[in-house]
């Protein structure tokens, strides 16, 4: 350690006042880049927001109408992933809390891949998809059941489990911490009552989790609701005339949606406004589903520290 | 804390007393371990499917002759010459009669976009971060950090259109810049996406430095400030690194802003503000006309299985940071 150079106590105390109201401009500066994100959306969006727009069909190019196939593509797409991916999760957070046995090295090699998985660009992702789902699994699929084009393509099911392996890390990681949070105590007495382990699990730890884990599936959903990249490759379309119908069908997207407006547009002013009302909408989403998530979480953290 | 301290059928009755009811118990208890055991090999079955499905496609790249003369290494990372009698150059053109495949304008591209990021983000996030931890009242901390989570769960599309639309005008009416879009305009929007990761990172390894050392320094009589500046950040290095190398490692796989906000032109410039492309940007703008099965094809996957390991190595410096630093505090691995 170096000692200080001396300076006037006055000098000291001035350069640290200066250092921390730097380090609270920086908060503002980012409280300002969200605002101003919000605002700018809500300026240009709110003028089309409309029960039309919500309930509407694109027309003329996309440039009149609303964007009801894209709402409803996003919903059916998250709700597939949502169903895939939550008992995946949560038995896998089960296991890594409730049934590694001590010692074991799997455990750590199981975080440590879930971990992984977690920083995986969200287009690589997509490739994933695309080379496993769409053309190994699919085009075998096809060729077993007659050779007709149907599953080898991007297709709503691909998608929503090429999002299900995205947010997998997700559901894992809230549903260990929720489990961690039921008191070790509750598992005991259930076990010296002559309740089996399973039965513990069901009755005892699993309510007792139902908040966090419920957060997780809130967070997952935000995190595929708003992701484009995958589903770009493994089944979002451009614009369709009528809603999916099967498993296999192409859908549209909000997200991709806004993306296709932004910058795929052959008329870009006349776009503008069903852009921003575009945005709009899938921000308030992403940001509601991120409220009660976080409201969730606060209220379930505040009663264990409470503890009655 | 991990396993629970008995094992229930201990607990019922030997073996031999044990009644029908007790046994079918016993069996559906045994079951539902091995199911849940399966089930939670997911997550490395995930990681090895994606290893081989992404490497799977890129692999004719480095097997199959035609590809191999088309975008061999060589092709994808040595100076190739691009038209008779001029010096030989990187170029990234996959459709075209001679199709060029250089890695190289990519490379730089994501480079840029990153670093730019990277020097917008990181002094902005570990700066909040520090007065989160270290400065802000409680009641204003509780208030930044849902805020910052927020921030964190806008769709990268929203964020690549407020770069499109908001920061692509500011940029170029304020510098008076030729292109609208640029390595600038996408590194901005690619910061706010990042900000996040720095921040929460950071701000869990400030708050894992133990009070006592802030008391110490305090107590010798040194600033908030200087006990800050020489005790917290110094004790919580190495998650200050990991935070910057998890915020790199999401800033060069992110792909929907830098497809929306960079131009994408592959060009090799040094410029930041040049139209740029990225790499991510290239799979996400090509995937949807490329001929399945072609060298381009292949290329396309080789540049996700690249993107896939560098975040993989970076992704394991910073656990092994993060993990360093929580046993270096004297908490919890």
């Amino acid at each position: 350690m170096t000692v200080p150079a001396r300076k006037s106590p006055a000098l000291r105390r001035f350069l640290s006042q200066l250092f921390t109201t730097l380090t609270g401009l920086a908060v503002l500066l980012i409280l300002g880049v969200l605002l101003t994100i919000l605002v700018d959306a809500l300026r240009g969006g709110l003028g089309r927001l409309s029960w039309e727009f919500i309930s509407a069909d694109p027309r003329e190019g996309m440039t009149e109408g609303g964007i009801f196939p894209a709402i409803y593509g996003t919903a059916v797409l998250t709700l597939l992933m949502t169903v895939a991916v939550m008992p995946v999760g949560v038995c896998t957070a089960i296991y890594l809390h409730e049934y590694a046995p001590a010692g074991s090295r799997l455990p750590g090699l199981i975080r440590a891949a879930v971990q992984n998985l977690a920083g995986v660009p969200s287009v690589v992702f997509g490739l994933f998809g695309l080379g496993f789902f769409v053309h190994f699994i699919g085009e075998r699929m096809d060729r077993a059941l007659g050779g007709e084009l149907r599953w080898g393509q991007p297709g709503l099911l691909w998608a929503a489990l090429t999002l299900a392996v995205l947010t997998l890390p997700v559901v894992i990681v809230a549903t260990e911490e929720a489990l961690r949070a039921v008191p070790l105590d509750l598992r005991t007495a259930s076990l010296a009552l002559g309740a089996t382990k399973l039965q513990t699990l069901g009755r005892i730890v699993l309510p007792g989790a139902l908040p966090g884990i419920l957060t997780g599936a809130i967070l997952a959903i935000s995190r595929g609701a708003g992701e484009v990249a995958p589903i770009l490759l493994t089944g979002a379309a451009y614009y369709l005339p009528e809603l999916p119908k099967s498993a296999t069908s192409q859908f549209m997207h909000l997200g991709y949606h806004t993306y296709v407006l932004a910058t795929q547009s052959p008329d870009v002013e006349a776009t503008r406004p069903i852009l921003y009302s575009t945005v709009l909408v899938l921000l308030l989403l992403t940001f509601a589903l991120n409220f009660v998530a976080i409201i969730i979480r606060a209220r379930t953290r505040s009663r264990a520290a409470g503890g009655h | 804390m991990r396993t629970l301290p008995l094992s229930a059928p201990t607990l019922i009755a030997p073996r031999s007393l044990a009644s029908p009811r007790a046994r079918a118990n016993r069996l559906r208890e045994k079951a539902a371990e091995l199911a849940i055991t399966a089930v939670g090999l997911s997550g490395i079955a995930a990681l090895i499917l994606i290893v081989v499905f992404v490497g799977r496609e890129a692999l004719p790249l480095f097997f199959d002759p035609q590809q191999i003369k088309e975008a061999g290494l060589g092709k994808l990372f040595l100076p190739q010459l691009l038209r008779e009698g001029k010096p030989l150059g990187f170029m990234w053109q996959p459709v075209s009669n001679v199709p060029k495949v250089s890695m190289i304008p990519l490379l730089v591209g994501t480079l840029k976009v990153t670093v730019v990021a990277m020097l917008v983000a990181i002094p902005l996030g570990l700066s909040a971060a520090l007065f989160a931890s270290e400065f802000a009242p409680r009641r204003a901390r509780e208030i930044i950090k849902p805020v910052i989570e927020l921030l964190a769960g806008i769709p990268s599309v929203v964020i690549g259109f407020f770069a499109l639309m908001v920061i692509a005008s500011f940029t170029q009416d304020t510098f008076g810049l030729q292109y609208r879009l640029s390595a600038l305009v996408a590194g901005l929007g690619m910061a706010i996406a990042i900000v996040p990761v720095v921040f929460t990172v950071a701000e869990d390894a400030f708050t894992a430095v133990p009070r006592s050392y802030r008391e110490a320094s305090l107590a010798l009589g040194a600033t908030r400030w200087e006990t800050t500046w020489r005790v917290v950040l110094p004790a919580a290095a190495p998650g200050v690194l990991a935070a910057c190398v998890l915020a790199f490692g999401r800033a060069i796989g992110e792909t929907m802003i830098v497809l929306m906000a960079s131009g994408n032109a592959a060009i090799v410039s040094a410029s930041l503000t040049d139209s740029t492309r990225t790499m991510s940007a290239t799979i996400a703008a090509e995937m949807g006309e490329v001929v399945f099965g072609s060298a381009h094809y292949s290329t396309l996957f080789f540049i996700g299985v690249q993107l896939f390991a560098i975040t993989a190595v970076l992704n394991l410096v910073a656990g092994a940071w993060v993990r360093r630093t929580v046993l270096r505090l004297g908490g919890k691995p």
